[in-house]
């Protein structure tokens, strides 16, 4: 069997598009490098899904943190304490315990029960959480002046925040937010590690490396590969990543704009 | 454990739990809190010291170990540390039991590696096939000791080599305008004055290590999530005399709980040492302090 056969029976095994069977001895590097890479989609579903989305909640619930009404704020800083001191690991086994047990009495919580949207759901939460703590220290330091100016200008209420506000918090918090970004897609990698099962086997990156090397007792195949894919996808983010940067900072004179260093400040 | 506890079928609720929760299964998830504690207190030094030796490394002026520092921080952050894990177990593994057959069996004629199979002589096995249960799994915790050290020391390389290059470079001019030799400035300069800068990223790093430990689990150990699946799935009354539903929901709503407790109380912890380094220092959060007495 030619390395394009396997490509076409297992390149898109993980979302259920060809082969059924896995391969089951007498592995080739071509059939781990295409396995591996197949259950990247999960991963590549996992974090685009959870980021976007999460998003959106993450600047919410750094608005609500910095609230002055308590009836606001506390919820918001209960929300990212608890998704922010507890490991994810453990985020993922509750949820999937907490929804299996759910389904038993409202059957509408059937399909959190499976990884594609329970897992989802749990990521979101937690890199809303994550990313809520980030955007809520960029609020913070936002330069007193620039809202004093807005205020000058006449600016208030939405068109402030949309104007003037949230473009500052973004370039503040920037930074931060890729590495959490590269973070939440390391992340995904737990999925299938967590209680969340892997329906016919359709399983992430990781899922596959292992079984290679369970079934071959040799790690040193599988996982270099496996990190290879992964270092490629965090350079690509930190690339798209850094476009986002430059628009960003495009109204900034040359000489003051900053390069997107990318900290290793670890989250989770 | 207590002594109505004889036939647990006629108790009211709150006794029935006071037994239930004293079970000799149950005294081993406690046990399992112990060994997730001793897990942070090996490797936390462990990894401290990995860290150390991977910042020098990467400072060093010989180029080869130069490079051998950088890539081992650089590889770490690009790769998710649970593949390290799952990776590090396996091979640490088979790199010990690969050294023990090169020393006791060197006459072994056949390959090690025949198939999908690793063969070693029976000499070089580890732990020893006749070893009692006790040292399989003193080893398999070392192991994993070993691999946390290993990752996170990747992660303390990075904060510390930060932490190097923080330090004022006046400093080090100074001790060179004395005569010090590289060496001087290293160990009476350079190491004493980084821990103030290192500290934000190692007490971050603590962090990450306590939300780690349930990872354990995936390497093999029966620490707090084998046991929480294991006692909290359903149980009927025929194999044990405290038949319960599906409780694993309540078992690790329990874990999130111990948690939240360990990551605030570390973080209350360590808010206090970062106020005591600060006390005096020439930063802002040192000025803020002043000010405020």
């Amino acid at each position: 069997m030619s390395c394009w056969e396997t490509i076409a029976d297992y390149a898109l095994r993980s979302i259920g598009i060809g082969e059924r069977l896995l391969p089951r001895e007498g592995f080739t590097l071509c059939q781990q490098v295409t396995l591996i890479g197949s259950g990247l989609i999960w991963n590549i579903y996992f974090g685009t899904l959870a980021l976007l989305s999460g998003f959106v909640l993450a600047t919410a619930v750094a608005m609500g943190k910095a609230a002055d009404n308590p009836l606001i704020r506390k919820p918001s800083e209960w929300f990212i304490f608890v998704f922010r001191g507890s490991p994810l690991f453990i985020q993922f086994f509750f949820a999937y315990f907490a929804f299996l047990s759910l389904k038993q009495v409202f059957p509408v919580f059937q399909p959190l029960t499976s990884a594609w949207a329970g897992a989802l759901l749990v990521l979101f939460l937690n890199t809303a959480a994550y990313s809520g703590e980030i955007f809520y220290g960029a609020l913070q330091s936002i330069p007193r002046g620039d809202l004093e100016a807005a205020d000058a200008y006449g600016f208030s209420g939405w068109t402030k925040f949309r104007k003037i506000t949230w473009p500052t918090m973004l370039r503040l918090a920037w930074p931060a937010y890729t590495n959490e970004a590269i973070f939440l897609f390391h992340a995904t990698t737990l999925v299938f590690f967590s209680g969340f099962p892997a329906w016919q086997q359709r399983g992430d990156a990781l899922y596959y490396a292992s079984y290679f090397a369970d079934k071959t007792f040799n790690p040193f195949v599988p996982y270099p590969i496996l990190a290879g894919y992964f270092i490629l996808l965090t350079l690509g983010l930190i690339g798209l990543f850094g476009v986002a940067n430059r628009r960003l900072n495009r109204h900034l004179p040359a000489q003051s704009r900053q390069g997107l260093r990318v900290r290793p400040v670890l989250m989770r | 454990m207590f002594s109505f506890c004889t036939d647990p079928a006629t108790l009211d609720t709150a006794a029935w739990l006071a037994c239930y929760l004293t079970t000799g299964k149950h005294m081993s998830i406690y046990v399992s809190v112990g060994t997730v504690l001793m897990l942070l207190a090996i490797t936390a030094p462990l990894a401290l010291a990995f860290g150390f030796g991977g910042a020098v490394a990467a400072r060093a002026r010989f180029w080869p170990l130069r490079a051998l520092g950088r890539l081992y921080i650089a590889i770490v952050r690009g790769v998710p540390d649970i593949a390290f894990f799952l990776f590090f177990v396996i091979a640490l593994d088979q790199f010990f039991e690969w050294l023990r057959h090169q020393v006791k069996c060197p006459d072994w004629a056949e390959p090690i590696r025949q198939g999908n199979d690793f063969v070693v002589c029976a000499a070089a096995k580890l732990p020893l096939g006749n070893a009692p249960q006790w040292v399989h799994e003193t080893y398999g915790f070392s192991l994993a000791v070993l691999t946390f050290a290993i990752v996170f020391g990747a992660f303390a390389a990075n904060v510390l080599f930060g932490a190097m290059r923080a330090v004022p470079r006046a400093q080090l001019e100074t001790a060179e305008a004395y005569g010090f030799s590289r060496r001087q400035c290293f160990c009476r300069i350079l190491v004493p004055q980084m821990w103030v800068y290192a500290l934000p990223g190692l007490s971050n790093l603590w962090m990450v290590l306590i939300k780690a430990t349930p990872l354990l689990f995936l390497l093999g150990i029966e620490d707090i999530v084998y046991w929480a699946r294991e006692l909290g799935g359903a149980k009927t009354a025929r194999f044990t005399d405290y038949p319960h539903p599906d409780w694993r929901m309540w078992y690790f709503l329990a874990l999130l709980v111990f948690y939240l407790i360990f990551t605030r109380l570390s973080e209350i912890v360590l808010a206090r040492i970062m106020a005591r380094l600060t006390h005096g220092q020439a930063t802002l959060a040192g000025e803020a302090q002043r000010k405020a007495a």
